[in-house]
Parts: C-alpha cells; structure tokens; sequence
C-alpha cells in the first residue's frame, strides 16, 4: 500500500528507486524552478555543449510560475503548473541525472523511458493549492532568465513540501491506477 | 439616463479582480465540503482537504488563491439607460485590470500576440463581453480564467442526427481527455446550440451560475444531473489521482440554432472557480 516518506532534497538513486506511484513524499532543501520558456534555454544550452545555470545531479525541478511576491512574505502564490507541456525538454534533463519533477497532469511515453533507464521519478502537488503550497517555502531566490519574469529559474528552499508519488521510475502511474480503481 | 464615471467602473474592477482571486466563492466551497464527505479515495480526500486549506489561507492572508490568476475575462450588462461620463468603458475595465493585478501582487500572463509571445506586464487587455439591457444598471463580473483549464476546452459541430447521446458522449470524452489537467474537481460549463462563437460563449457563461443551482428547463436540469453522474464515473477524481469526486458540477447553457447544425462547447473550469461581481 501507499508509504509516506520524509525526504531531503538532492535525491539519491537509491531513493528514487524505492518510491512507488501513490506514495505520499513531504521534500525538504532545495528545489529548482523552470516552465516551458526556461526549459527552452536549459535544452538549448546542453545542445550546444555549455554549461547549465544550475546542478541538475540529483536535483529537482518545480514547474512552477508564481504570482508576485508580496511585502513581507518570501514568495507569491506558488503551485504546479501542468507538466505535459515540458514533455519535449525532460529526456534531456534526465540524462544528465535530474532525479525529480514536481507539476500536476500525467507524463508523456518518452519522459516515462527517461525516467526508467535512469531512475527519476515524477511528484504531483496539488494545482491550485498555491496559497498553501507558498507557506511550505521559505526562501525564493532569482538564478537565472530574470528577464522572463514569473519564469525566470529560482532556486526555493523548501520545507515539508507536500507532494505524491505519480508516476515511479519502474513505470507505475497513479493516474492509470487510481482511475481505473475509482471508474464505474 | 443615469450616470456612472468611468473612474467608479475603474475601482470596482480593481476591486472586483482582487476579491475574485484571494476569496473562493461560497458555493465553490460547499460544493468541496460536500465533494470531501462523499469522495471514497483517501489520496483525493487528502487532495481536498489541501484545496480548503488553501481557499482559508488565500481569504485570511488576501493571497492568490492559485498562482495562475487568469487572463481577466469580464462580463458587462450594460442598462441601455446608463450614460458612462470622463472616459470610454473598455479603457475604465483594462485600467481596473491593470489597477487591481499590481496592487493585488497577481500574476500577468496576457500576451500582447499570441505568436510573438511578449507580456503585456500589466495582465490587459482584458477579454470584455457586453451586453446592453433594461434599465439603468451597470453589472460587472470578473472572471480570472486560468490557462490550464481553458486550454482543455472544446467545441464540435456534430450532426443534427448524432443528438442528444452525441452531446453526451462530447461532453465525458472532453473530460476524459482533460484528465488531470485542468486540476479537478472542476465545474464542466456546456454550450449546445447557436452557431459556433454562440455556443463557445455560452459554455463560459455557464460556468457563471450558482453551483448547486438547477436549470429552470426540467429536461435540461436532468441532463446536467445525469452528464455530472457520468462525468464522476470516469473515476478521474481529484488531480486526476482517481476518486469519485471529478466535478462538482455540469451548467448547460441553450440557445436556438441552424436547421442544419449542433454545435456542443465545453468550457472547463479548475476547482479554483473564481468570479466576483457587482451592480452600480
Ligand atoms: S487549472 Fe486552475 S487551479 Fe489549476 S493551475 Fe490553472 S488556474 Fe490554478
């Protein structure tokens, strides 16, 4: 049945491969953010051979694009966006050892190939839960792609990040499986 | 005639833009209450509980419910005897929209061309439909549409001979189709009828009413409960991690339409259901 696991963030191989679809998984340190315009020039730069604004080993990327941050807080409202649009970037990104994403809404076949040769796993937090979500941050800072504003790549210290398991890096969905359990 | 300054119209559109996204409307929120004693998946029990914790810390804290705070859609019903004084109607709204997204610290995501792609920064133009009625009354309503419910909307012309099992089948393949992605429980707003931008209309407006509420047509009434049945059958559930809990409800609008055709829109709405209005 579902575990629950409390994890700290770079995740090692080891990790990743015990988790299984419908796991529920609190992640603590430090997590990445990029949507699709950023993803567009993380690609670009690993096509051309340079060097990537950030560590990807081990790493974890948040498709995130948060509101303003207002006085007094560290960040805006902050939930996942819909991942399928990264589709075609991922592959790449796992290859060179990113081990975890955050975003909402299933994953393509050949993100799920990436995922199993190299042993990476896709978390599911709640869309729309970003008031909530923002309160489990504690820091935001800016990295890099300040020019595409909500996009810009930031580096979140996270605290207890409430995330689920939902696809696994054997393969396991908790989309296929928890609707086929729920249909009548 | 009655008269209504235009810098009024820009305040309450400020107002109306910050109200709808910090505070989750009461039947949005019942409609979960209820969604959360009736749901049988403790991953999407668990799913609701977060979305009402979230609605309460987005109230309390005048936070953005969800991060994604829509392109601005507002509806207009304009008294044909209200005369609007010191400036032209859509200038007051997008002023109101830019006014209310930056004081309000929401999200710009309006892009001034949809293939060069470049942020207007101040969340204008707003999407602005009017409408002149009776009366001298000015009735505004804000509805911050998010992308990732829009974007898994759909229309289709069917034949008149698929009827009304092929509005159905439309309506839960739609649905089906959008699975997680436009972040269920969601509200399913359905156009039939009309002609082709009537009927896409016509499903946004739908998502407009009062869930909970019942259409005054007894068929139609009865199609929205049976359309909601089957949409929750599909088992896609909250997030679409499976449950039974995929929309919290199915709004039709009609309107007459060809002799030849049967347009059928479905305008998807997240659980974050934001609208926010008022009458001058
Ligand atoms: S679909 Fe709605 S709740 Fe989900 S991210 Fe978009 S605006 Fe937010």
């Amino acid at each position: 049945m579902m575990a629950e696991y409390k994890l700290t963030v770079p995740l090692d191989t080891d990790v990743v491969s015990k988790l299984k679809a419908g796991d529920r998984v609190t992640l603590t340190g430090d997590v990445y953010t990029a949507r699709d315009a950023a993803h567009k020039r993380l690609v670009d730069l690993l096509g051309e051979g340079k060097e990537l604004p950030m560590p990807l080993q081990g790493q974890v990327i948040y498709y995130v694009g948060p509101s303003p941050t207002p006085p007094g807080k560290a960040i805006g409202s902050a939930g996942p966006t819909t991942s399928y649009r990264m589709d075609p970037y991922t592959p790449a990104l796992i290859e060179k050892g990113l081990k975890g994403m955050i975003g909402k809404g299933e994953r393509s076949e050949p993100v799920v190939d990436a995922m199993k040769e190299h042993g990476a796993v896709y978390f599911a937090a709640t869309g729309g839960a970003a008031a909530l979500i923002s309160k489990r941050i504690t820091k935001a800072e800016i990295i890099a792609y300040e020019d595409l504003g909500s996009e810009a790549i930031r580096k979140l210290t996270v605290e207890d990040f409430p995330v689920i398991v939902a696809q696994d890096s054997q393969g396991g969905n908790i989309y296929k499986e928890g609707q086929k359990k729920y249909a009548r | 005639m009655r008269e209504i300054s235009s810098a009024k119209i820009t305040e309450e559109v400020a107002r109306l833009c910050m109200e709808s996204n910090f505070e989750l409307g009461e039947d949005v929120w019942r409609a979960l209450e209820e969604g959360l004693k009736k749901e049988e998946s403790p991953v999407g029990r668990e799913i609701l509980s977060q979305i009402l914790e979230n609605a309460d810390i987005a109230k309390s804290e005048r936070m953005p419910i969800c991060q994604d705070t829509g392109l601005a859609v507002v509806f207009v019903e304009l008294g044909q005897d209200v005369h609007i004084t010191g400036g032209d109607l859509e200038a007051a709204i997008d002023g109101g929209v830019k006014k209310g997204y930056t004081e309000g610290y929401l999200r710009k995501s309006s892009l001034g061309d949809p293939l060069e792609r470049v942020n207007t920064g101040d969340n204008t133009p707003a999407v602005i439909h009017i409408r002149i009625v009776p009366g001298d009354r000015l009735r505004l309503c804000v509805v911050p549409k998010g992308g990732g419910a829009e974007n898994m909307s759909r229309i289709a012309m069917l034949k008149p001979a698929d009827g009304v099992e092929g509005v159905k089948q439309f309506v839960v393949d739609s649905v089906r189709t959008a699975s997680a992605n436009p972040c269920p429980p969601i509200v399913v707003g359905v156009g039939i009828g009309g002609t082709f931008e009537l009927c896409a209309f016509n499903a946004k407006k739908a998502l407009l009413r009062e869930i909970g509420s019942t259409h005054p047509d007894p068929f139609y009434a009865g199609l929205e409960k049976e359309l909601l049945v089957k949409v929750n059958d599909t088992g896609i559930g909250p997030q679409g991690l499976g449950g039974r809990i995929t929309a919290l409800a199915v709004h039709i609008e009609v309107a007459a339409c060809h002799i030849a055709s049967l347009p059928v829109a479905v305008n998807l709405n997240c659980h974050a259901a934001r609208h926010k209005e008022v009458i001058l």
